[in-house]
């Protein structure tokens, strides 16, 4: 399986190389933020304020790691289902979000704004925590400490191992497979 | 009488719950190498290794194998002849999750379900005791992780609906679910009962070991039948297609009431983390 490499931020030029289905390592600075924090981010966008990190070009993933044990950068790291997201992700995309990182299949109003916007989403493996958190060399939390494993941290990860799902092109790695491995069912 | 400490019951959930973290068990590593070479698609057998390799990752650096760590399920079949003493024994538990939590550095999930406030301390468990004969305690812990459990439901069919309208039931369930209870999925169904024993049935039938069938051949048999059938959805390792979408359907059933089927699916995700101590 081949494997392609990207760094964050992502701009459009880099966007538009990945198809659904790639392989990819990501490397560079991505940011954690999961169902509590993206609802204060739609509370600060609502009152006009500005949101604690700067978006733009940048990668989130939804991801709620275990704690660190002493001398361990992050616990385990595995994403979280990305459709309770969907409600937020296209106002973020709105914003310049390039890149999300989760696990199972968004809504068409997400699929749309990919297209609309130019960015990617991928697929992490669910479950594979510790194998995620093997590419993580730095975890700082930078906004809402007070939500515990939904801070909103900033991760400086090397090599971490996606699958695109959907591109920029309207692909859908989920209905390629779907449609590729599904048998009909005779009974 | 045979007396038990209930500090006894603490210091086996503690252990059970941060093994059951840390360490996937001999019986899921098996079976997942089996589904390496059972999977077709190039995608889905490299999702597979990933999740051989991430169990080798987290039992050689004793950190969890997902960080979901779970809601603490903990079914305890006590002896009828046991008498606990030190304390009540649902504290004990609570105690046990809370230590193995924290100790563990396993992440808290539990949070009020409506201000959405964390408890703290992955506290309260979820208890399910029996009376049982005999002197023993059984204790088995399930750390249960959101993604599968919203992938979850009760249905009350109509008897009319019979077999069939259980396999599409069930069927449909993990075709909703797709990518999200982190398929290779096991998948627990409860037939019969009333609305909350179905439930409970779900749950119950996820602790059967993989590839052992439900006595009833009758029931064996649509066991191995929904199993074909989840495996012809595509949906796959990780859902990026493929064969192995299933490792394994467990059926549990009791007599219901004449007018009603109840049904209950309760999906797990493959890490499958069930642990069992007796005392």
């Amino acid at each position: 399986m081949e494997i392609k490499r990207i760094t964050t931020p992502l701009d459009e030029g880099s966007v538009s190389r990945l198809r659904s289905g790639d392989k990819v390592l990501l490397s560079g600075y991505i940011y954690t933020a999961r169902d509590a924090a993206h609802k204060r981010f739609m509370e600060v966008l609502q009152e006009g304020g500005p949101l604690p990190i700067d978006i733009k070009g940048q990668v989130i993933y939804y991801c709620g790691p275990t704690p660190p044990a002493p001398g361990r950068v992050i616990g385990a790291a595995g994403p979280t289902t990305s459709s309770r997201m969907d409600a937020y992700a296209p106002t973020l995309l709105g914003l310049g979000l390039k890149g999300m990182i989760g696990k199972g299949k968004r809504s068409d109003a997400v699929k749309d704004a990919i297209r609309t916007y130019k960015a990617l989403y991928f697929g992490a493996t669910g479950g594979a925590g510790a194998l995620l958190s093997k590419s993580v060399r730095a975890y700082d939390v930078v906004a809402y400490k007070d939500l515990g494993p939904e801070a909103v941290a900033r991760l400086l990860v090397e090599d971490l191992p996606l699958f695109v799902i959907n591109d920029i092109f309207g692909n859908d790695l989920y209905e390629m497979g779907l449609s590729r491995y599904r048998v009909a069912q005779t009974t | 009488m045979r007396e038990v400490q209930v500090a006894e019951v603490a210091a086996a959930v503690e252990r059970l719950f941060i093994d059951a973290n840390v360490n996937l068990s001999e019986s899921v590593r098996e079976r997942l190498t089996r589904a390496v070479d059972e999977e077709v698609s190039p995608a889905g057998k490299e999702v597979l290794r990933e999740l051989l390799r991430n169990a080798e990752i987290a039992r050689d650096e004793q950190i969890p194998l997902c960080q979901d760590t779970g809601l603490a399920v903990v079914f305890m079949e006590v002896g009828q002849d046991v008498r606990f003493t030190g304390g009540s024994l649902d504290e004990a538990v609570a105690t046990g999750v809370r230590n193995a939590y924290d100790k563990g550095y396993l992440r808290k999930s539990c949070c009020d379900p409506f201000t959405r406030k964390n408890t703290g301390d992955n506290t309260p468990p979820i208890i399910h005791t029996s009376l049982v004969a005999g002197e023993k305690v059984r204790i088995v812990v399930m750390p249960k992780g959101g993604g599968s459990e919203n992938y979850s439901e009760v249905r009350m069919l109509t008897p009319s609906q019979g077999i069939p309208g259980i396999r599409a039931f069930v069927v449909d369930m993990v075709r909703r679910g797709g990518a999200n209870p982190c398929p290779p999925i096991i998948v627990g169904v409860g037939v019969g009962g009333n609305f909350e024993t179905s439930a409970l049935l779900s749950k119950e039938a996820l602790m059967r070991p993989f590839g052992e069938r439900n006595p009833d051949p009758g029931i064996a048999d649509l066991e191995l039948k929904m199993l074909e059938e989840i495996n012809k959805l595509g949906i796959g390792p990780g859902g990026y297609g493929g064969i192995v979408t299933a490792l394994d359907v467990h059926i549990k059933a009791l007599p219901c009431h004449i007018a009603s089927l109840p049904v209950a699916v309760n999906i797990q995700c493959h890490a499958h983390r069930i642990r069992e101590a007796i005392l």
